[in-house]
């Protein structure tokens, strides 16, 4: 099993979407949130997946798919 | 010696030892440096700091390193010079430059990556690494390469050439990584969890980051110890920004200096301003962006420090200002034609933004302001190649000389007498 943290923000038209909830029923992957913060135009989730790496990587690009910006949870590493 | 006692979380206060750690298990907020200030008061003097050497490390005593065993370049201690033909352009009567492109790999990363190197050799770690497009990967190579250790330095495969010179040089293991800016952040962040690196912006962030401070210090002490006006500072991650006040408000907990009313500025380019933009919009929620400027130095689309940069700049009664390419372009040539300085596109947006700021009455004009220049320009020659004079080319006699002044339409300049 692995682990991953990971910042989703989501854009104003996914914001009512239940986008955490298809991606722990859909991808065998338990869904850990650690902070949040959701408004009517906006928001960003930082948790945690739990599962297969692979599992961990599908979910992760499904979410992206859908238009949500997926991030470590650190922010951009690469600096000038 | 150091008095760091702990970590801690910036988001629900948790404690942590000192260890190389950055991330809170609790809620994953960001980690920072506390220290016991009682005991850093009896210990630190102007005196005492004063009779250190002439380097970051004579505030030793501030940082969370151990100084004896400092992997040191000589970093910090650059100039602070007072700017008048700058200020006088700009309408200011009171302006300071610190210099740091004076630095060893000639940025102010030297000072973030000089703590950071000390505390990962402190830790035990043989191996730095880094995630850059520029003046980070210079710092940490020359750093390990001075301590004797390996270094990994990440780049996006599409970097030029030329900007891996001042990393390759040092010995340091080059990797081009195929793939978008995010691709890069998101493999350096697993590789971060995989390997036993120090990795300087990751798992010893909280370390590096308070290498930013001895900006603050310096800038404090050489102005006679006290707080400037108005700190004009370059964002891309935020980290520096809130660094700097963490800096000056240190150095009035510690009875360095009186009480703080600094007020802290931020400026981005326009192509890459998630910070100046959230606070355009009176929001702490920064959204990503994609970074397009030539200020690649600032150029961070998901700022890790932003939100609590906006929350100094708020607190301090600062602004955040964004300034476009051209303005940067003539931000790097106003200081260079009027004070010899040559800078990096970053300290381009901070003239330019310093410029706005004046213009629209959110710098007062008597205030006593630091512009912070935090990259030479040698490094990004291409920002300014086609925007500059071009030599007169002449043959080699008197006549073909003044010939060519004439056809410019000068006056040939020059007379002695008393100043």
């Amino acid at each position: 099993m692995a682990r991953q943290r990971v910042k989703f923000t989501f854009p104003q038209e996914l914001i009512k979407e239940p986008i955490i909830h298809e991606l722990g029923r859909d991808f065998n992957l338990i869904t850990n949130i650690r902070r949040a913060d959701v408004t009517e135009d906006r928001g960003w989730v930082i948790l945690e997946l739990e599962g297969e790496l692979d599992e961990i990587e599908r979910g992760v690009q499904w979410v992206a798919s859908k238009g949500v910006r997926v991030d470590p949870v650190q922010g951009d590493v690469v600096q000038g | 010696m150091s008095y760091a006692k702990a970590l801690q979380c910036r988001e629900c206060g948790r404690e942590y030892p000192l260890q190389p750690t950055h991330v809170c298990e609790f809620c994953f907020g960001p980690l920072e440096v506390a220290y016991d200030y009682d005991a850093q008061r009896k210990a630190v003097s102007r005196k005492s700091i004063e009779s250190g050497p002439f380097s970051l490390w004579r505030y030793r005593d501030l940082l969370p390193c151990d100084a004896d065993r400092a992997v040191d370049l000589n970093a910090g201690f650059t100039p602070l010079l007072r700017a008048r033909n700058l200020g006088e352009a700009l309408g200011l009567s009171q302006l300071y430059v610190k210099n740091d492109c004076a630095n060893p790999t000639w940025s102010f990363k030297d000072r973030v990556v000089a703590v950071a190197s000390t505390k990962a050799l402190e830790f035990g770690f043989d191996t730095l690494a880094c995630a850059s497009t520029g003046n980070l990967a210079n710092s940490v190579a020359a750093h390990a390469s001075r301590a004797g250790v390996k270094a990994y330095v990440f780049v996006p495969s599409n970097l030029e050439s030329g900007k891996l010179v001042g990393s390759a040089v040092y010995g340091a293991t080059l990797v081009a990584v195929d793939g978008s800016y995010d691709d890069v952040n998101r493999l350096c962040s697993e590789l971060a969890d995989k390997y036993p690196w120090a990795f300087v912006n990751i798992n010893v962030r909280p370390y590096y980051s308070e290498g930013s401070k001895t900006l603050a210090y310096e800038v404090a002490e050489q102005l006679g110890w006290r707080a400037p006006d108005h700190c004009i500072v370059p964002m891309a991650s935020g980290s520096l920004l809130t660094k700097i006040g963490k800096g000056l408000d240190e150095m009035a907990k510690l009875w360095l200096i009186d009480s703080v009313q600094t007020k802290i500025s931020g400026a981005q380019a326009l192509g890459c301003s998630p910070i100046v933009t959230a606070w355009q919009a009176g929001t702490l929620n920064i959204r990503p962006v994609k970074p397009n400027t030539i200020a690649k130095s600032l150029a961070i689309g998901n700022p890790a420090d932003g939100y609590y940069a906006l929350k100094v700049i708020g607190d301090s009664g600062g602004s955040a200002v964004a300034s476009d390419d051209d303005e940067i372009v003539e931000g790097i040539k106003l200081l260079a034609e009027s004070e010899g300085i040559f800078a990096e596109t970053a300290g381009g947006v901070v003239i330019a933004g310093l410029k706005r700021l004046v213009e629209s009455g959110r710098v007062d004009r008597d205030e006593l302001v630091v512009a912070f220049i935090t990259g030479a320009g040698l490094k990004t020659q291409e920002a300014v190649v086609d925007k500059i004079g071009r030599a007169l080319h002449i043959t080699p006699t008197v006549a073909s000389f003044e010939e060519a002044i004439a056809q410019r339409g000068d006056a040939i300049a020059g007379s002695q007498g008393t100043r």
